[in-house]
């Protein structure tokens, strides 16, 4: 390649292209018109492109109507708020910069959503425990956002490799969690999240999580709407509590002395609010249902005597577990979560009343899912749950682990790879299980 | 206007409180009020559960007379004394977690200028010495390296009052209080130089002793944060618990602390200098006029 030729090679970075005579470079995000979600979600026409989930959350971000996205790098998320960014540069986000670390942007984030836009973020791993303070509260003030979670490990010792475990910390915030399998899931999961937060009997944030690497940096087929197409614009007088705008009074919240304070009043009024959070947790169910077609997805599961549930990531290994058993003659469904919270506790304890094993394979070591689980159906299914197999620190799943689960969960054999404190239910020795019911 | 927010909707009138019906009818809300016209009207902030003799509620009450807009202020706080008074005002206050000011003030300025444009919502950030120099420092320094149009103020009361008396960063060296034992082992923190180096246009100390200073930097601050960029006022304010002053030696103390390490200073940028001169008519920030020619030196 000649040297005019390199310079004339298209830019490969997100670095600013050199500006062209006079072209406005918000021309085609000018353009955009505003459509309804149900027209959106529902009846749009789409069509199918190959790309990563970092590009699947930018295309679910280009046709949300964002006013203000704040950016912090951290693996494996930074591509996808620096893809945000070039959104930016394009006037499909009207604001947008890097903020200082995680509590910082969090906060600002809050900031941000007190005065009434519509706002984003991304982050992953240690990001998401370090601003987890500032997250943790978004519920409390009944912010509306949406953030994404591109899940990697935690703890020590310290590795950028996909492990979900940081899900176990959000599910207690009183956020609205979903977990996309697929770069699909992150495009579809990410643009209904906006409509959902801003429900007036929910006016909550939403997480959108997803096993990092596997869905951020892999390439999958999404279908899109056209571009040219975009979400209503946040109401900001819509919400559960007024926006701190001075335009209307604002909501006695943290901002009411008597709650610092420790009397009958403080505890109560913590409380109540408390319940409210959780409660609009609850209410969000119908919209999940309407605008993402449920909580969870069940295929084959009617009739059969061992299901899988799993979400994220782990269900791609689970539904090529649940070909290779029934090529075996196991009758076997799957049942993917894509809601964690609020939790598809109703759904579960009906689709699982008559299954004989239930295997819950997850990318975490400490098995949020599988508890998260037995709590839901306790008493409404027979079923020997196997809290397992589980793969983390970046790990990848073997099929043949789940498939191995299934078959000695069936026969009754001893499993060699989930010890017998991850199995619960059905007939199993209570003292075998003694270990692991103390710690859900 | 917002100012449709403090009003009556119709027919309530006498159902309200009357500490309400006087913030409508005599409150500073759409008027110019001024320190010295202080008793004339119904003021933003006047109960409070602080303590008696407490300097920081009267810098308090002197700044929310002082803000230039005050139907179209939202103030950001977070947790330590002062926010016992400010969240007691009739201005929004907002009051997050914990040293998450500056980045809670940078999310909503940026957000209420998306919604309102060029018109003025003036976000002023009201913090602790410890909020601000310790447990927010990053958040604050980091505001300032932007730019963001706010102004900080900070509560100095050289301690950490509200959890009983700690060190602070901007504690004295030698003050032996809580967690500092033997003293403290370092230096007052400098943010005010800190803030210059951080890019702010606008940084400024006062005591509380001096109202009609304390208002002029804060109408400064706020309208200069309103475009040029961040500004910062930092005020003495004792603790008369944690240092033990006698209530009647509390404007004494803020007397000698000035004379000690809190002499007025105001630094202003040039361009902060250009826009209130211009916008505002601060006749201080004119050019100074050019001498005539043919001038001749050292005469008259």
């Amino acid at each position: 390649m000649s040297e005019a030729e390199v310079k004339n090679s298209p830019a490969t970075s997100v670095a600013a292209p050199k500006a062209e005579a006079k072209k406005d470079p918000h021309a085609e995000a000018k353009k955009q018109r505003v459509v309804t979600p149900e027209y959106m979600f529902h009846e749009a026409p789409r069509t199918k492109e190959f790309i990563t989930g970092s590009e699947a959350a930018k295309e679910a971000i280009r046709r949300s109507n964002v006013d203000l996205a704040i950016a912090y790098p951290i693996t494996p998320q930074s591509e996808t708020m620096q893809l945000v960014g070039v959104l930016y540069g394009e006037g499909y986000v009207k604001e947008y910069y890097r903020g200082e670390e995680e509590v910082g942007v969090m906060a600002a984030i809050a900031g941000g959503s007190r005065s009434g836009v519509r706002c984003y973020t991304a982050t992953a791993g240690p990001g998401t425990l370090r601003g987890l303070e500032g997250i943790a509260s978004w519920p409390g003030h009944r912010l509306p956002a949406v953030a994404m979670f591109t899940c990697r490990v935690v703890n020590a010792p310290l590795a950028i490799q996909p492990d979900n475990i940081e899900v176990a910390y959000l599910l207690n915030c009183g956020m609205i969690v979903f977990h996309a399998e697929n770069q699909q899931d992150m495009f579809d999961f990410t643009m209904a999240g906006f409509i959902i937060s801003e429900k007036n009997d929910v006016t909550l944030p939403v997480g959108v999580c997803c096993d990092g690497f596997f869905v951020t940096h892999a390439r999958g087929y999404v279908r899109m709407q056209e571009r040219g197409i975009k979400l209503p614009p946040r109401e900001a007088y819509h919400g559960a509590v007024p926006v701190l705008d001075a335009e209307n009074p604002p909501a006695r919240l943290s901002r009411d002395a008597p709650v610092q304070k420790s009397n009958f009043m403080a505890y109560n009024i913590h409380a109540v609010w408390q319940q409210e959070v959780w409660a609009a947790v609850e209410r969000s169910r119908k919209y999940i249902n309407q605008y993402m077609g449920g909580l969870l997805t069940a295929e084959n599961v009617d009739g059969a005597e061992a299901v899988i549930i799993a979400s994220g990531s782990a269900c791609a290994q689970s539904r090529e577990a649940v070909r290779i058993c029934a090529e075996k003659g196991i009758k076997i469904g799957l049942i993917k979560v894509r809601s964690l919270r609020p939790f598809p506790t109703k759904e579960l304890r009906e689709l699982c009343k008559n299954a004989k094993l239930i295997v819950v394979p997850e990318f975490n070591i400490v098995g949020w899912l599988a508890k998260e689980v037995a709590t839901a159906i306790y008493g409404y299914s027979k079923a020997k749950i196997i809290g397992g197999p589980r793969v983390y620190g970046g790990q990848s799943m073997p099929v043949e682990l789940i498939v191995d689960e299934v078959e000695s969960g069936l026969t009754g054999k001893k499993s060699t790879n989930v010890a017998m404190s991850q199995v619960m239910g059905g007939t199993v020795n209570q003292d075998d299980v003694a270990h692991f019911m103390r710690s859900i | 206007m917002s100012l449709d927010y403090v009003k009556f909707s119709n027919g309530f009138e006498r159902f309200m409180p009357k500490e309400y019906r006087d913030m409508v009818e005599h409150g500073p809300f759409g008027k110019k009020v001024s320190v010295s016209q202080m008793g004339s009207f119904k003021e933003i902030l006047e109960e409070h559960p602080m303590c008696a003799g407490c300097a920081m509620t009267l810098f308090i009450r002197l700044a929310m007379i002082a803000v230039p807009n005050p139907e179209d202020t939202i103030m950001v706080g977070t947790a330590g004394c002062g926010r016992l008074a400010i969240s007691q005002a009739a201005i929004p206050f907002v009051y997050g977690n914990y040293g998450d000011q500056n980045g809670v003030a940078s999310g909503l300025s940026r957000g209420l200028r998306l919604r309102f444009g060029d018109k003025p919502k003036d976000v002023v950030v009201m913090a602790g010495d410890g909020g601000t120099a310790d447990i927010g420092f990053q958040q604050v320094l980091h505001s300032w390296f932007r730019k963001e149009r706010f102004t900080t103020i900070m509560l100095d009361n050289e301690v950490y009052g509200n959890t009983g008396g700690q060190e602070s960063g901007m504690t004295s060296r030698g003050a032996v209080l809580k967690m500092a034992p033997l003293g403290k082992k370092f230096e007052k923190m400098d943010m005010l130089q800190m803030a210059k180096v951080a890019g702010c246009a606008y940084v400024a100390t006062v005591v509380p002793n001096n109202p009609r200073r304390v208002e002029s930097v804060i109408k400064k601050a706020v309208l200069i944060a309103r475009e040029v960029g961040s500004t910062y006022i930092q005020a003495y304010t004792s603790c008369n618990i944690e240092y033990a002053i006698p209530t009647d030696k509390v404007m004494e103390d803020a007397k000698n602390v000035e004379n000690d390490r809190y002499q007025f200073t105001e630094y202003v940028s040039e361009e902060a200098k250009q826009y209130l001169a211009e916008r505002y008519g601060y006749k201080e920030f004119l050019p100074k006029p050019a001498a005539p020619a043919g001038a001749i030196p050292n005469k008259a």
